[in-house]
C-alpha cells in the first residue's frame, strides 16, 4: 500500500542532503526529487518504487511536516479510507477513517523511557574474559531471565 | 577521490569484526559483544577494531521494522528450557537442533527483560487478572518482568506489548553501544570473500553504498552474517502495487543464505518454508485473535475445519496426534475445504466479540476494541487499509483467512537455514553416522564456536541459524548475543591470524558493479530503456524467478503441489535463470540494490528447489506436496537434509545427517498415539 507525498506539505527537508523520509525507509523507496526533474515537483520527495511498499509507515511516522500519507493498495483495496498516524515521544495516535465515513481514534503507549535515554551498560557488570567460555550472556546474573532447566529433561546428557 | 557511476570509488577497511545487517540478531551481536569488548580492551589492553553495516537505517531496519504487538519467545519462570525445544521441534515436524533451541530457552528472557528496561511496554496482568497496557501498568505499579510481574499471554509462549517502537528501542542500545563511528548505514553487503590460503575461512566481504558511487570492501576476521530470510521468491498474491505487502518484510532478499552458499558454508533444511495463514491480502496476524479472542476459523459455511476434518491428522503419526498439531498441518486441514470449493475461509471475529461482551462492562469492551486494532496497527497496519477500505468492522463483518505465498526463513515458524555449531553442554551428538558428507565438513554438531558456520570465522543468528526456528524477535536478539562472545572468543584466540582475499580489490569491484556496466555498454543500443537484447530488468528477472518458482515448485498456482518431474523442469529453468543474472542491469544505485538482491534469490530459490527434490517425502503438509511421495517416511527421511555449493562449478551437493533428540519428544504426543 503505497505511500504518497502532499505537494504542499513537504518542503524537503529543508534542502538538507537527505529527508528524513530517505533516511528511514527500510527499502530505499523514497527519494527527493531536487530539480522536479522526475515528478515536475522539485524540492519535493516521493515514492520511486510504489509496488515494493511494505505499507510500514517509517517514513509517514517521521516526516516533520506529516506530509506522508498512505493510498492503500490500488488492485486490493476499494479507495476511500485512511489509517493516518501522529507519532509522539511516548504514545503514537491513530485516526481511522472507512470508505463509509465511519471514524474511529485510538491512542497506544510507545514506550516508557525518553526517547535517546537508554543507558546500555548502566548498572550492568563488566565481564571478566575467563567467562568468555560460559553459558550465557553477561547480564545472566542481574537481569532474572536465565532458565536453567531441569537436568533430568536432557535425555542424552 | 569522489567515484562517479561508471568508476566507482573503492573504500577498504581492515577489521576484526564485521557485523552484517542491522535487525534484531545483529542487534543483540553488537550490544554483547561491545561489553566483552571493552572486557579485552580492560585486561589486554587491545582494541578490537568492530564495525556494522546496515543497508538500511537501524531505528527501522530488519522485520521488525514495523513494530509488533507481541513477543512471540518468552519463556518465563514457569517453563522449562526442554518445553520450548519440545514446541520447536513439534511444530516443525520434528527435525530439529534441539542443543540449539534449547540453549535459545534458556537465554532469550534475559533479552526480553533488557527490552522492558529500556522503555518496551509490555502489558501486565494484575492480581484481580485484570490485564493493563505496557505504560498503565507502569504507572499502576506493576512490577517488571524481572521482578516478578507476571505478563499478559496471547498463547503458551507469547506476551503481549506496545510495540510500536520496538526496533526503535532496540536498535538505540545497539547504536549506543556501538558508538555511531563504528555504524556505517545504506551499504549493501553483497558478496563474502574467502581466504587465499583457506578457502575454508572467511577473509571478509564486500558490497555498495545506495546513495553514492562507493564500493565497500571489508577485511575481517570473524563475520557475523545477519540479513534476514526471504521474500517474494515466490509469485505474491498480488502482483500490482500489492506485489509490496507480503507477510514478511519485502526487503528479505535472502542475501543471507546466498552469500553464504557462495562462501562454502553448509546449508540445512533449506526446503522447509513457511506458508502462513494469515488475514487475507493485508496479511494481518492471526494470533490475538485465535489465543487472546478466542475466536474460530471456519469454511464459507460455518463449519470449524480443525474438529470437522481432525481424522486426517492421522495420517501423520506421531505428528498428528499432537495437543497442538504444527502449523502446516493446520495448513493442511484448511487446504481441503478450498480446494473442494467450501472457501472462503473465514476468521470468525463477530461470534468472538459478541462472546466476549456478554461478561464485559462497557469500558471494557471499548478497551478491547482498542486491543484488536492495536494488534494490527503495532505490526500490519495494511490490514487495517483493507479493513477501513471494505467497511470492515470486526464485531459486525468477519474477515477473510488465506495462506500466502511461501516464505523462506529461521527465525519464525520456519527452519531453514546455515547449519552452525551448538552449545557443548546439552548432549549434542559429537560424531556422524550417515555417509555421504563431505569429507572436509565437521563431524557432530559442535566444533568449538557457538554459531559459527562451517567457514571458520563466519557467524550467523536470527534468520541464519537453520533447524531451529521459533525464536521470533526475541530470540534473534538473544542468539545475537550467544554469538557475540564466540565470536571475541575465536578473535583472541587466533591473535596473529591475517586474512588475505582470495580475489583482488579490482575483481570484488567489477563483479558488484557488472550490472552498471551491462547498462552503460548497451543502454543506446535501444531507444526504448526497458527493451534490450543485452540486458534483462531485475524486475523483469524477478517476476521469471516468481513465475518459476509458482509454478513448478508449489506456490500458490498449484496449490502448493509439486512432483519429481516438475522439479525437474524447475532445475532446468534455474539454471538460465542463474546465467541470466549476469546480463541483469542497473541504471541507477537503487536498480543495483534491487539487481543484487534478486542474485539473492535467485541462489537462494535454488537451495530450496534442490532440497525439495533431494528429499523424496512431504515432510510439511500444507506447506508443500510432493505428490509423488506425498506422505511423511519416518523410517528414511527423519533426518537433516543439508547442502554445500561450489561458487566455482555453480552446483549443489545434498546429503543426510542423523537426527537425534536430546530432550524426549514423546511427552508432545496423546498416550494412545503411536511412536
Amino acid at each position: 500500500m503505497p505511500t504518497f507525498v502532499r505537494t504542499e506539505k513537504c518542503d524537503g527537508c529543508k534542502g538538507q542532503d537527505k529527508t528524513a523520509c530517505m533516511y528511514i525507509c527500510p527499502h530505499n523507496l523514497m527519494k527527493l526529487d531536487k530539480d522536479g526533474s522526475e515528478t515536475g515537483h522539485a524540492m519535493r520527495a516521493f515514492n520511486q518504487e510504489p509496488e515494493q511498499c511494505w505499507e510500514c509507515y517509517s517514513c509517514v511516522k517521521i516526516c516533520p511536516q506529516n506530509a506522508i500519507e498512505v493510498r492503500h493498495y490500488a488492485d486490493i483495496v476499494p479507495l476511500g479510507g485512511s489509517v493516518q498516524p501522529l507519532r509522539g515521544s511516548d504514545s503514537i495516535m491513530w485516526t481511522i477513517k472507512f470508505r463509509n465515513g465511519t471514524l474511529k481514534r485510538f491512542k497506544f503507549p510507545i514506550r516508557t523511557t525518553s526517547e535517546g535515554s537508554i543507558d546500555p551498560y548502566g548498572g550492568k557488570p563488566m565481564p571478566k574474559l575467563a567467562e568468555l567460555g560460559a553459558e550465557g550472556v553477561f547480564t545472566k546474573a542481574v537481569m532474572g531471565g536465565f532458565r536453567a532447566g531441569k537436568p533430568e529433561e536432557l535425555i542424552r546428557k | 577521490m569522489a567515484g562517479t557511476f561508471d568508476n566507482p570509488e573503492i573504500v577498504q577497511e581492515e577489521l576484526d569484526i564485521l557485523l552484517i545487517g542491522g535487525g534484531m540478531a545483529c542487534c543483540g551481536t553488537a550490544y554483547e559483544m561491545m561489553r566483552w569488548a571493552e572486557a579485552v580492551k580492560a585486561e589486554t589492553g587491545k582494541e578490537l577494531k568492530i564495525k556494522l553495516v546496515d543497508k538500511a537505517a537501524m531505528d527501522r531496519s530488519g522485520a521488525v521494522a514495523q513494530g509488533l504487538s507481541a513477543i512471540n519467545t518468552y519463556i518465563g519462570p514457569e517453563q522449562d528450557p526442554a518445553d520450548y525445544a519440545r514446541m520447536v521441534s513439534n511444530d516443525l515436524m520434528g527435525i530439529t537442533r534441539d542443543d540449539l533451541a534449547y540453549d535459545l530457552g534458556r537465554n532469550v528472557d534475559d533479552s526480553v527483560h533488557l527490552f522492558e528496561e529500556w522503555g518496551l511496554p509490555i502489558w501486565k496482568t494484575d492480581a484481580e487478572g485484570v490485564r493493563h497496557d505496557g505504560a498503565e501498568s507502569q504507572r499502576e505499579g506493576l512490577p517488571a518482568l524481572k521482578d516478578g510481574g507476571k505478563p499478559v499471554r496471547s498463547g503458551k509462549w507469547q506476551i503481549m506489548i506496545n510495540g510500536e517502537s520496538y526496533k526503535w528501542i532496540v536498535a538505540e542500545a545497539a547504536k549506543k553501544a556501538l558508538g555511531l563511528d563504528r555504524i556505517q548505514e545504506r551499504v549493501f553487503i553483497v558478496h563474502l570473500i574467502n581466504d587465499k590460503n583457506d578457502p575454508g575461512r572467511i577473509a571478509g566481504a564486500a558490497g555498495f553504498s545506495v546513495r553514492e558511487n562507493k564500493i565497500y570492501i571489508y577485511k575481517a576476521k570473524a563475520i557475523m552474517l545477519a540479513a534476514g530470510g526471504c521474500v517474494n521468491l515466490f509469485r505474491p498474491r498480488s502482483v500490482g502495487e500489492g506485489t509490496g505487502r507480503a507477510w514478511y518484510p519485502v526487503w528479505n532478499a535472502g542475501s543471507t543464505y546466498a552469500m553464504a552458499a557462495e562462501a562454502g558454508a553448509e546449508l540445512t533444511m533449506m526446503e522447509n518454508r513457511f506458508v502462513p495463514a494469515r488475514f487475507k491480502d493485508g496479511y494481518g496476524p492471526v494470533g490475538a485473535w485465535f489465543l487472546l479472542f478466542k475466536a474460530q476459523a471456519t469454511n464459507a459455511y460455518g463449519e470449524n475445519y480443525m474438529t470437522k476434518n481432525k481424522e486426517m491428522l492421522n495420517d501423520y503419526p506421531p505428528y498428528g496426534q499432537a495437543a497442538v498439531p504444527a502449523s502446516c498441518l493446520r495448513n493442511h486441514l484448511m487446504l481441503k475445504e478450498m480446494k473442494e470449493g467450501r472457501g472462503p475461509i473465514y476468521m470468525d471475529t463477530v461470534t468472538a466479540l459478541a462472546k466476549l461482551r456478554e461478561t464485559l462492562t462497557p469500558k471494557e469492551v471499548k478497551h478491547l476494541e482498542a486491543e484488536a486494532w492495536e494488534d494490527f496497527l503495532d505490526m500490519c497496519i495494511g490490514q487495517c487499509g483493507i479493513w477501513v477500505g471494505e467497511n470492515i468492522e470486526p464485531e459486525k463483518k468477519m474477515s477473510e483467512l488465506m495462506p500466502t505465498e511461501p516464505y523462506l526463513l529461521g527465525s519464525h515458524s520456519g527452519c531453514c537455514g546455515i547449519w552452525v555449531s551448538g552449545p557443548t553442554d546439552v548432549g549434542a551428538p559429537t560424531k556422524e553416522e550417515y555417509d555421504g558428507i563431505p569429507a572436509h565438513l565437521p563431524s557432530g554438531w559442535n566444533w568449538g564456536y557457538r554459531s559459527m558456520t562451517t567457514v571458520k570465522g563466519l557467524f550467523t543468528a536470527g534468520d541464519g541459524v537453520g533447524a531451529s526456528g521459533h525464536k521470533f524477535s526475541s530470540g534473534s536478539h538473544a542468539e545475537g548475543r550467544l554469538a557475540a562472545k564466540a565470536m571475541v572468543k575465536y578473535c583472541l584466540d587466533n591473535p596473529d591470524l591475517k586474512p588475505e582475499f582470495d580475489e583482488t580489490a579490482e575483481q570484488i569491484s567489477e563483479t558488484i558493479y557488472k550490472p552498471v556496466r551491462n547498462f552503460i555498454a548497451h543502454k543506446d543500443y535501444t531507444t526504448a530503456i526497458d527493451v534490450n537484447p543485452n540486458y534483462i530488468t531485475p524486475k523483469m528477472l524477478q517476476m521469471r524467478l516468481q513465475k518459476i518458482m509458482d509454478e513448478y515448485v508449489a506456490g500458490v498456482a498449484t496449490y502448493y503441489n509439486t512432483n519429481d518431474k516438475m522439479l525437474a523442469v524447475a532445475e532446468e529453468k534455474l539454471e538460465m535463470l542463474k546465467e541470466d543474472s549476469q546480463k541483469m542491469r542497473a541504471k541507477d544505485l537503487h536498480e543495483l540494490l534491487r539487481a543484487w538482491e534478486n542474485y539473492h534469490r535467485i541462489l537462494t530459490a535454488e537451495a530450496h528447489m534442490k532440497h525439495i527434490q533431494f528429499r523424496e517425502e512431504s515432510r510439511y503438509p500444507g506447506f508443500y506436496y510432493r505428490t509423488d511421495k506425498n506422505f511423511v517416511d519416518e523410517k528414511n527421511w527423519h533426518c537433516f537434509v543439508n547442502s554445500v555449493y561450489d561458487k566455482k562449478s555453480h552446483q549443489w551437493t545434498c546429503f543426510k545427517r542423523k537426527h537425534v533428540d536430546l530432550v524426549d519428544k514423546s511427552k508432545l504426543f496423546k498416550a494412545a498415539a503411536p511412536h
